[in-house]
């Protein structure tokens, strides 16, 4: 790759190495960054060089811009990869590389800004064939939000226009919810996402989630890589995912990744992203978000399609044209992924420790960790320790595939949710392939039936 | 009477207002009931709110805004 022969990664644990990977493999030097906490983490060390960035603190660190690119520009990186969350959706990033010359491995700031405002965005696909939700927007007060409401019919879910990843919603039964809620989402919204914009939206009571994977050059190609389901969801954050999902019929299937590329390629989208969906009963889709970055769950779509997304994000970065077509994606086998959480598996409580033991199947399994035996877990970031993925020629041989691996885990030191994940492959629910959402509750629920 | 303490459980880094924009959830010199939310600390990306145990003036604390503290860690003194 001409233009990119150095790259800093912006970002810690699983992910930079994952990245870092890559790199390698394409002969690419690396450059890590890290915080205080996490010196002494695998990540720091693979990488070919690494520059501590300041105290543990993510504000300090990891979200600090000017320090990552000073290391950047001392360094001589050609490009930055962003990995998911920190830095990855902040308009201002890209824009700041930009001005030092230097290549942001993902869409450009307009991009990010666009698809950021959740308002703007669902605007901007319902104008490209994307079916939404039923909705209202640009709500001024309470009387209005109220009126609005009456007319589209409760259920509803009341939303920050900035918000995301399940921050800043709340679900509205009736006009009282709707009382007791508005003025204090406008806070919130203001406060967290410092946009106060928020809007109303039909309420799917038991949705999928599914996702689209998706990839563009900045020579007008755009593909998909196929769906994942990712209804596993704790606090509407994702713990397990698979793909192709298991809900959806190929008919359906197909229309709704070939939709997301129509929506993709209507704002002009380069690089990799994924465009959310929500699902219901009948297979109707509606369009949720759209990330405009690489998932967590991307190693799903890469043990199914055979490719390496990393690497295409770094080649469309560089200027180079996809080197596959839609024919060409191929599509073989299932896939699972399961997030292990360094949390309580029932109260999702958080625990940082020690990982005095830390056991892993020695086959196969894909293991995407950031951590190694005898590192400590920091409380300063997200509790994801990293992903167990399993494949296998079909959905059943990629579940017991999981089961096996997951058996063969032992974590000492702190408290993670290796026995829900355990749980969960052997929830009737989840084998028959037929589950939404609230299956993690739903089995919580029946759990505290039963003890009660 | 002795002094009573108000210790954080949780390792993280711990805050005195619930917002940036807002004010503290208690000054110095204030009295507090068993109970009262007197801080945050925020631990992997949660906000545990710190309580008082027992009610009390609060007579100082003793971690500022925003730093990073250990479980079990005092964080305020009551009297």
């Amino acid at each position: 790759m001409a233009l990119i022969k150095k790259i800093l990664i912006a970002n810690r644990g699983e992910i930079a190495l994952r990245i870092i990977k890559t790199c390698k493999k394409l002969g690419i030097e690396t450059v890590a960054v890290y915080s205080d906490a996490d010196q002494d983490l695998p990540f720091v060390q693979s990488a070919d060089e690494a520059v501590n960035i300041g105290e543990s603190q993510a504000q300090k660190s990891y979200l600090h811009m000017e320090k990552i690119l000073r290391v950047a520009k001392i360094k001589n990186a050609d490009a930055i990869h962003p990995g998911y969350g920190f830095l990855s959706e902040n308009p201002n990033f890209p824009k700041k590389c930009e001005k030092e010359g230097i290549i942001f491995i993902g869409p450009d700031e307009s991009i990010i800004q666009a698809m950021g405002s959740k308002i703007h965005a669902r605007n901007k696909m319902k104008e490209a064939g994307v079916p939404v939700l039923q909705g209202c927007e640009g709500i001024e007060d309470l009387d209005e939000a109220v009126k609005m409401a009456e007319e589209l019919g409760y259920p509803l879910m009341l939303k920050a226009s900035a918000g995301g990843g399940g921050m800043g919603m709340k679900v509205l039964q009736n006009k009282e919810d709707l009382e007791k809620a508005f003025n204090s989402t406008v806070q919130q919204a203001k406060n967290f996402f410092g946009d106060g914009s928020i809007y109303l939206e039909k309420l799917i009571e038991n949705p999928h989630h599914i996702e689209v994977q998706l990839l563009s050059d900045h020579h007008g190609n755009s593909v998909h890589l196929y769906d994942r389901e990712c209804s596993v969801q704790r606090r509407n954050q994702k713990v397990i995912e698979e793909g192709p999902s298991p809900f959806l019929s190929e008919a359906k299937r197909q229309e709704i990744c070939e939709t997301a590329v129509k929506g993709a390629a209507s704002i002009g989208y380069k690089n990799a992203g994924t465009m959310e969906f929500l699902v219901d009963e009948n297979q109707n889709y509606y369009f949720l978000e759209m990330n405009t970055r690489l998932q967590v769950e991307h190693p799903v779509t890469e043990e199914v399609t055979g490719l390496d997304l990393i690497e295409l994000q770094i080649k469309v970065a560089a200027g180079e044209k996809l080197p596959i077509t839609q024919e060409e994606v191929e599509r073989k086998g299932h896939a699972i992924e399961c997030r292990l959480y360094a949390e309580d598996p029932e109260t999702f409580f958080p625990s940082p420790g020690p990982l005095n033991t830390f056991k892993f199947p020695e086959d196969d399994t894909r293991l995407d960790f950031g951590y190694e035996e005898g590192d400590k877990v920091s409380p300063f970031y997200d509790p994801m320790l990293g992903k167990i993925i399993t494949s296998g020629k079909d959905r059943e041989e990629a579940i017991r595939n999981m089961e096996n691996a997951l058996e063969a885990v032992t974590v000492e030191g702190i408290t993670t949710n290796l026995p829900l994940l355990q749980e969960v492959m052997k929830d009737d629910d989840f084998i028959s392939g037929n589950y939404t959402t609230k299956l993690l509750q739903n089995m919580n629920d029946r759990r505290e039936k039963v003890e009660s | 009477m002795s002094d009573k303490a108000i210790i954080s459980p949780l390792p993280g880094v711990f805050y005195r207002k619930p917002s940036p924009e807002e004010g503290n959830y208690v000054e110095e010199g204030q009295q507090v009931e068993a109970g009262d939310v007197i801080g945050l600390v925020e631990v992997m990306k949660n906000f545990h709110e710190i309580k008082a145990q027992e009610s009390g003036t609060v007579e100082s604390f003793l971690v500022e805004n925003e730093t990073v503290i250990d479980a079990g860690q005092e964080v305020a003194k009551l009297k």
